[in-house]
């Protein structure tokens, strides 16, 4: 279909043209024409996502083969795109928030020199994610997901010149490296098992029987570890607060909205898969637990506004792997949508007051900065409220339905995944009131300095703002009225083969538990309310931190024991295989041939000496050598 | 090969001579002693020159080799005042070197000799050596060789001139060179 | 006279020529002194004209080839010993020595 090429050629042409041309084309060019292409993509998704709508087959998406990529022996590999009901909703997603980030880093962007690198980078980075969610096999997955893994690190490590920044997109590799470690091993197991890598080859074969439920277990586990080193679960998660070296956009872009789905994703797509290994959905349930609530106990201590969003990022994503362990994908999907608008919003949100505030990020050092900023405080309010789940907007209708999902598959999961939700409200609001409430507390930027930011900038926060109010739309859950709520999980039911386990609850054990998490909503609003704007509450210096906050505010010292654990020992095994294999032994190698060389020629040089009676003596030898030789043989 | 006990006694004599001074030659201390000894040898090949019907080239042998070489020869040893102690001492390594260099040169022509086989030949024409046919031959068949040896000969001679000159040396400078040559 | 020198055969001559161009090669290997080397070199070429005159004396036909050889040879000696003995004066002259294993200059 000719669709599919344009939505992905056009975010390519536009990395090709930027990146080519950009340095000697005017700014505002370069910057429009890098919306322009996202947006375009957009509009054509919109067009596609019609055309889905009334298309006879459910099930069935529009195709595009580009050629045959490999095809040695048994294995062949196309290059080849699908467009079905659930990536074209990631590719809404995608191309839709992508071009407001666009929009948004046009005006953010404008006084730094790489400014056409930016942009070019960023429409690489749409053109990959599109290739991940649009592929029609593993391998086209995984060149997407290798792909958005570089557009990472280039996007964090754009301010090059800093080298703590490149430290953190080093890392950030590294990382998603060793999860896809996993992915690939899982990629080797289903071609071991399947001989294909299509989708619409192996996952019909998972479900119809024929394979062990050990390979099943240990292919879902693989691709699992890989969706950890994506999508920041634990073990894997530290690079993602050390992401936010990166500008502003990229953290609401990649780290928020797109990037750190693609595991969500994976998982999704393969439903028939996990669908048929409990032990690894367990596995996945129990992990994003304990991310969820790792993640947000150590944002209740942060003092950097990326940082807490970053680990907000992490909590929720966690989330996320809850619903899809306990088996309610449409959950998981729905949350996706919403936590990319509203957390997106929040993001761009930040990064409007650090340009307001001239770099600064530490949160301390604002304060009373809803007066000057009007459009930013309302937005960033309202993204507030949705992520902690003020009724009926969409991060209320989303968390609820994961909340309701853990309580029939475990009572457990469900009291933490409170928890979890709870802990949430308190930092976001805590943040959210010291930020923008109190005293101004700056000492080195003046208040009056302080202004609103460009058009270019408030009007992507003002959609996104109506988007998380709204978004909620897309899944109402059953009890208000079958014909307008549960619309994304018609939507997705013909992707998802496996029936969902979602037997119908009785509606008031669903009003209780909605009424449970609406009192403690209320009851977090008004004890941080209470302590930072009633009683002026500020977070303390680093230095007079409690031992119990102090643990928390360096991250569980999480990432001090991975240095001591893995990194140490590699730098001391990689330096000692330097000094004595590398420079004794093979250097001494090849300079001990070349000193062979010299004392073989040092031996040949004694032959000439100069000595007549030498030469001569030699010279009858020879003769009389050469002479018995032609005689006698 | 013939019989060795049945070669005429002067030819094994004029031999033994040869093969003696020509070893002299070689292993003597005193280079004035090699240089007589060189004579003896070339008086003994033209002895045997003059067995082979070779009476012309005996006599020149005589005059040119053993009576204008072996005098320049002797002059010049003179001239370098060489005598028996300044003569270079070489190690018998050497020694067992050079012998056995030269003496595998002698064994294997030998050798070869033996493979090959010899036509036994008689001497015959008693006249070829003397000068009225040598003469003939030589301005008839030979007579641009001879020509040029002449050429060679000037070549030679002015060569030789040329390089005993000194560079421009001053009278005091041949005496200075004297006196060192006397005190050294 | 001649008849009784009827049983020499050319491979006697062969032989003591050979040997007498032998010793002077050892003599060339053997000897320092420059002065000595060239009269080994003479002893050689001495070796050389006996051969050859052997030769013409026994081959058939009256041929008078191998003789003139020895002629030339002769020639060609005596030019050589004349610039050898100069060369050697000059050295002499700069060295004070005629010992050729000192001019190794060649060498690198």
């Amino acid at each position: 279909m000719n669709s599919i090429g344009l939505i992905l050629g056009l975010p390519l042409a536009g990395f090709l043209i930027n990146g080519i041309f950009g340095k000697n084309l005017p700014k505002s060019i370069v910057g429009w024409l890098g919306t322009f292409t996202v947006l375009a993509s957009f509009v054509i998704a919109l067009g596609v996502f019609n055309d889905l709508r009334h298309s006879a087959i459910p099930s069935e998406g529009f195709h595009l083969k580009l050629f045959t990529f490999l095809n040695i022996e048994s294995f062949n590999v196309d290059f080849s795109f699908t467009l079905d009901r659930l990536s074209i909703m990631m590719t809404l997603i995608i191309t839709g928030i992508g071009s407001l980030i666009h929009l948004y880093s046009i005006a953010y962007m404008h006084e730094d020199e790489g400014f056409y690198k930016f942009f070019a980078y960023l429409n690489l980075f749409i053109f990959n994610m599109l290739m991940l969610v649009l592929g029609a096999n593993f391998l086209m997955l995984f060149f997407g997901w290798e792909g958005v893994g570089l557009c990472s690190y280039l996007l964090i490590g754009f301010w090059y010149k800093n080298a703590e920044y490149g430290k953190a997109a080093r890392k950030a590799f590294i990382m998603n490296r060793i999860g896809d470690l996993g992915l690939l091993m899982g990629l080797f197991l289903i071609f071991h098992q399947y001989q294909s890598l299509d989708y619409n080859v192996v996952l019909p074969k998972m479900s119809n029987g024929s394979t062990s439920q050990s390979m099943l277990t240990a292919i879902s586990m693989c691709l699992f570890v890989g969706a950890m080193g994506k999508s920041a679960q634990i073990p894997l998660y530290t690079w993602l607060p050390d992401a936010m070296a990166g500008p502003t956009p990229v953290s609401a872009l990649i780290h928020a909205a797109t990037m750190v789905t693609a595991g969500v994703y994976l998982v999704v797509r393969c439903e028939a898969l996990f669908y048929l290994s409990p032990i690894t959905n367990n596995v996945i349930m129990w992990v994003g637990l304990a991310t969820s609530i790792l993640a947000a106990l150590i944002g209740l201590k942060q003092n950097d506004i990326k940082k807490v969003l970053a680990y907000s990022t992490v909590s929720q994503l966690g989330l996320m792997f809850v619903a899809l362990g306990c088996g309610a994908y449409t959950a998981a999907m729905f949350h996706l949508a919403t936590h990319a608008f509203f957390k997106a919003l929040l993001f761009l949100g930040s990064g409007s007051v650090i340009h307001a505030m001239h770099h600064e990020q530490d949160i301390r050092q604002m304060g009373g900065l809803k007066s000057k900023m009007p459009i930013t405080y309302i937005t960033f309010l309202i993204g507030t409220l949705a992520i902690t789940g003020f009724p009926f907007l969409s991060g209320f209708f989303s968390k609820d339905e994961i909340l309701i999902a853990a309580f029939e598959h475990n009572k457990i999961v469900y009291v933490l995944a409170v928890i979890s939700a709870t802990i949430t409200g308190l930092y976001m609001f805590r943040m959210f009131f010291v930020t923008f409430h109190g005293k101004y507390r700056n000492h080195h930027h003046s208040f009056d300095k302080v202004h609103e930011s460009p058009w270019q900038m408030s009007l992507p926060l003002m959609l996104l703002a109506v988007l998380s109010v709204l978004g909620g739309l897309l899944n109402l859950p059953s009890y208000l009225g079958n014909n307008v709520s549960m619309k994304l999980s018609h939507w997705l039911a013909p992707i998802l083969p496996m029936a969902e386990s979602h037997a119908e609850m009785i509606h008031n054990t669903e009003f209780m538990l909605i009424g449970l998490v609406v009192l403690l909503f209320v009851l977090v609003v008004l004890y941080t309310r209470n302590k930072y704007v009633s009683k002026n509450a500020v977070p303390e210096e680093d230095a007079l931190t409690p031992s119990t906050g102090k643990v928390l505010a360096n991250k569980f010292y999480i990432d001090e024991l991975y240095e001591m654990v893995f990194v140490k020992p590699l730098e001391m095994l990689s330096s000692l295989v330097d000094n004595f294999i590398d420079s004794k032994l093979i250097g001494g190698l090849i300079s001990g041939i070349s000193k062979i060389l010299v004392f073989i020629s040092g031996l040949n040089k004694k032959i000439q000496n100069g000595n007549i009676e030498y030469y001569l003596t030699f010279m009858v030898l020879a003769l009389a050598l050469f002479l018995g030789f032609n005689l006698f043989f | 090969m013939g019989n060795i006990s049945n070669l005429p006694i002067p030819f094994l004599v004029l031999s033994f001579i040869t093969i003696l001074c020509a070893l002299y030659v070689v292993t003597s201390k005193n280079p004035v002693h090699s240089v007589l000894a060189l004579i003896l040898t070339f008086f003994s090949i033209s002895a045997h020159y003059i067995l082979l019907n070779a009476q012309f080239l005996a006599i020149v042998n005589l005059m040119v080799y053993a009576g204008a070489i072996m005098v320049l020869f002797l002059f010049v040893l003179m001239l370098l005042n060489l005598s028996k102690d300044s003569e270079p001492v070489k190690s018998n390594l050497w020694g067992v070197a050079a012998a056995i260099s030269a003496g595998l040169l002698l064994l294997i022509i030998t050798a070869s000799f033996q493979k090959t086989g010899i036509a036994i030949m008689q001497g015959n024409a008693p006249e070829i050596g003397l000068v009225k046919n040598l003469g003939r031959v030589l301005m008839t068949e030979y007579l641009v060789p001879f020509e040029l040896s002449g050429i060679l000969f000037i070549a030679a001679m002015v060569g030789a001139v040329l390089l005993g000159k000194r560079d421009g040396a001053t009278v005091q400078e041949i005496m200075d060179l004297n006196n060192e040559t006397n005190n050294a | 006279m001649l008849n009784i020198f009827q049983n020499i055969e050319i491979s006697h001559y062969i032989y003591l020529s050979c040997v007498l161009f032998c010793i002077g090669l050892f003599g060339v290997l053997f000897r320092r002194n420059a002065i000595i080397l060239l009269m080994c070199i003479e002893l050689m070429l001495n070796a050389v004209n006996l051969l050859f005159a052997a030769f013409s004396e026994y081959m058939g036909d009256k041929d008078a080839n191998g003789q003139m050889f020895v002629f030339f040879i002769m020639v060609v000696a005596a030019a050589e010993a004349a610039v050898g003995l100069a060369i050697l004066v000059m050295v002499y002259r700069n060295t004070r020595k005629t010992d050729v294993s000192f001019l190794d200059s060649l060498k690198d």
